[in-house]
């Protein structure tokens, strides 16, 4: 059969979403800092107000770098559209904020990064929306967790820290088949290691600070909207299908077709909650993207090289990542994730805690730091870190021990990032 | 709204806006496969005007029900059968790619009912290859993606949307993808069949705009030019870097060239 030939990933993650600017011929995406935008007459900026021409009124609602970003996260994830907001953390609260009302419930993998459990288990309740948890591998789980209130399924593609990759086609057919969307953080893979969309998810969130800007210098969220579920096969959401008033009556579904989601994320969410980016930043987020695929192979390559060596080490009791052959989602991984599967692991150091403090000062390379998807190599106690507001109870079920360290595999010398924890492993062993 | 047309439920948006008794209005006729959500901008643009909206869903598109309709004269008997039932005696007649067809055979046939003419992104003939008609009988998504490919310009490829955060190409593939069974053979074939057009514009009478894409490959321009010489009282805008996809690349310019006809 035929093939219809278009734009490579490659050639996306460098053009997508830009126009060589007209008037300067600028090659790079241009940062407009600016907060509002001159209307060429005052019926173009109340048709632009209205809904009813292109264009930028204020740049909480939409900025022109921004739009780029927007448009290039779209082309690569194989969406209708995005929003781009503050932060990773805004965007998974305006995805929540948009479809789920007081009174609604949630079904999530347990096997989050911590401020979404947090946001989950604390502060949603506040406002009326809870959250049950499910262990990720537990697909029936999910299953009996829906209540006749749940109005998405929220998950992590492979989680963080402990790497449970998420059953996308077997969790989206429960979700479709309950008339609610799947949600996939796709933070730890991006867009060039899977593609949740073609696997069944309905909307893509990530935190652009991790590997799409891939450089540690940025707070930056994105949101993406498949285009692919159909709102109006239930009642579950009447603020997508019916009249707002907040927009004149607006219906999203029936003026929008299949981008009504996300028209409805910009109409209201970045409108009301106001979490919008700063285009500086969506410039350095777009930089990153430029060479996504290229470092996400460097950041893969060496994440094997250093998987292997820390499973034959003797002080290492245990290392969870999916290459390995006993990982509960190898063989998922493998059908999933062809290309790699993630460069942010855990590890479980023998002595526990006390060990685990020694061996992480001594690293020079490994960065101790909250973050993760740096090209640097990082590293992190999450008990005491990024995870100390979870319960006992919850690390437990997060699969989080006191001595569980977290790796974030940056695209240095893989030779100098094993020699760096090998000094490590010295120091740890001299105290143990 | 809904309005019982030809005896089904039939979806015709509004631009958010009731009619007004008295009022002038605007009508719109969607392409291949398409549905009325094309024309949203434009529809609450002219609405906010103060014009009477029709931007419909044909037979078996969109929200419509009813059985398609074989061939661009059955399309256009069945929008005066839709102008009848929304109680408009006449109106401007806009339609893109397959709808520019059916309004302009509305505006040949029906030239009392029409006071002026948008033909969006169209030629006539409006020829189909071969490889995209088979590929469409036998309901391959293969279809849809070469419609979707030829529709936009080579620089729309590479994105860069009026609307801010939309990548068209992924929107327009995904309202393919909505379109029934068989939706898709039925429009292609519909134009590729319209060869009588031609000898309709000599009851053209009305003033006549075509705006056109530059860098259409659906509809090539040279097409539409022969098109624009059969008919007396026509204008053409061209759009620079716009493919056939006007509705989405350009719809700040297709909104000001759409103006100048009231």
């Amino acid at each position: 059969m035929a093939k219809i030939k278009t734009f490579d990933f490659d050639t996306l993650s460098n053009h997508a979403g830009q126009r060589p600017d007209k008037e300067t011929g600028a090659r790079a995406v241009p940062i407009y800092q600016t907060a509002s935008y001159v209307f060429r007459d005052s019926d173009a900026g109340a048709a632009i107000f209205n809904i009813e021409r292109g264009g930028h009124v204020y740049s909480r609602i939409s900025n022109p770098t921004n739009a780029v970003l927007e448009e290039r996260i779209s082309a690569l994830e194989g969406g209708v559209g995005a929003v781009a907001t503050s932060s990773g953390q805004a965007a998974v609260f305006n995805t929540i904020a948009t479809l789920v009302d007081q009174g609604g419930h949630i079904v999530s993998s347990y096997a989050l990064y911590g401020g979404t459990h947090n946001l989950m288990e604390y502060t949603l309740p506040r406002f009326g929306i809870t959250t049950t948890f499910v262990d990720p591998n537990d697909i029936e789980g999910f299953k009996k967790a829906i209540k006749p209130e749940t109005r998405l399924i929220f998950g992590e593609t492979v989680a963080n820290p402990r790497t449970e990759v998420l059953n996308i086609p077997e969790i989206s057919k429960i979700a479709h088949d309950n008339q609610i969307p799947l949600v996939i953080d796709s933070t730890t893979t991006t867009p060039y290691l899977m593609k949740p969309f073609a696997l069944g998810a309905d909307i893509v969130v990530h935190s652009a600070t991790k590997f799409l800007s891939g450089h540690g210098t940025s707070m930056a969220g994105l949101i993406v909207d498949g285009g692919i579920f159909d709102w109006e096969s239930t009642d579950k959401f009447p603020q997508m299908t019916e009249k707002y008033a907040g927009f004149h009556n607006l219906s999203f579904t029936e003026e929008f077709g299949p981008a009504a989601f996300i028209s409805r994320v910009r109409n209201e969410a970045s409108r009301d909650f106001g979490a919008c980016l700063a285009p500086h930043s969506a410039f350095l987020v777009l930089n990153g993207i430029e060479t996504l695929s290229v470092r996400m192979d460097k950041h893969i390559s060496n994440t094997r090289q250093v998987v292997e060596y820390l499973d034959q080490h003797d002080m290492v009791e245990w290392v969870s990542h999916p290459d390995l052959k006993n990982h509960p989602n190898h063989e998922l991984a493998k059908e999933l994730l062809p290309k790699g599967s993630t460069a942010v692991f855990s590890f479980g150091i023998k002595g526990g805690r006390e060990i685990g403090q020694v061996f992480i000062d001594r690293l020079d390379l490994f960065s101790n730091l909250a973050n993760i998807g740096d090209a640097k190599s990082l590293v992190i106690h999450p008990a005491s870190t990024t995870h100390q507001r979870m319960s006992v109870k919850d690390l437990e079920e997060a699969g989080i021990s006191e001595g569980l360290i977290r790796l974030s595999i940056g695209i240095e010398s893989v030779e100098d990032l094993i020699e760096d924890l090998e000094k490590g492993f010295k120091a740890a062993a001299k105290v143990s | 709204m809904y309005l019982e047309v030809d005896n089904n439920k039939t979806y015709i948006a509004t631009g958010s806006k009731e009619h007004v008794d008295g009022n002038p209005t605007m009508s719109f006729v969607h392409g291949t496969g398409m549905d009325h959500t094309v024309w949203t901008l434009a529809s609450r643009h002219f609405a906010r005007y103060g014009l009477n909206i029709l931007a419909v869903d044909l037979p078996a598109h969109g929200r419509s029900g009813g059985e398609l309709k074989p061939t661009i004269e059955d399309m256009a008997d069945w929008v005066v059968q839709a102008l009848d039932a929304a109680g408009q005696e006449s109106t401007i007649m806009v339609g893109h790619s397959m709808g520019s067809l059916v309004a302009f055979d509305v505006a040949a046939r029906y030239p009392d009912r029409v006071t002026s003419l948008a033909m969006v992104g169209t030629s006539m003939p409006m020829p189909v290859g071969d490889l995209l008609l088979d590929n469409a009988e036998k309901d391959n998504h293969l279809a849809k993606e070469m419609i979707n490919y030829w529709s936009h310009s080579t620089s729309a490829h590479l994105g860069g949307s009026q609307v801010p955060g939309i990548w068209m190409l992924g929107k327009l593939i995904r309202l393919l993808e909505r379109s029934g069974p068989g939706v898709i053979y039925n429009d292609l074939l519909a134009c590729e069949k319209y060869t009588e057009g031609i000898e309709r514009s000599k009851n053209i009478q009305m003033p006549t705009l075509l705006i056109l894409g530059e860098d259409d490959f659906m509809t090539p321009i040279k097409d539409a030019k022969a098109l624009a010489e059969t008919i007396p009282n026509s204008r053409t805008i061209l759009i620079p870097n716009c493919g056939h996809a006007i509705v989405s690349e350009a719809p700040n310019d297709m909104l000001d060239a759409l103006a100048t006809l009231i």
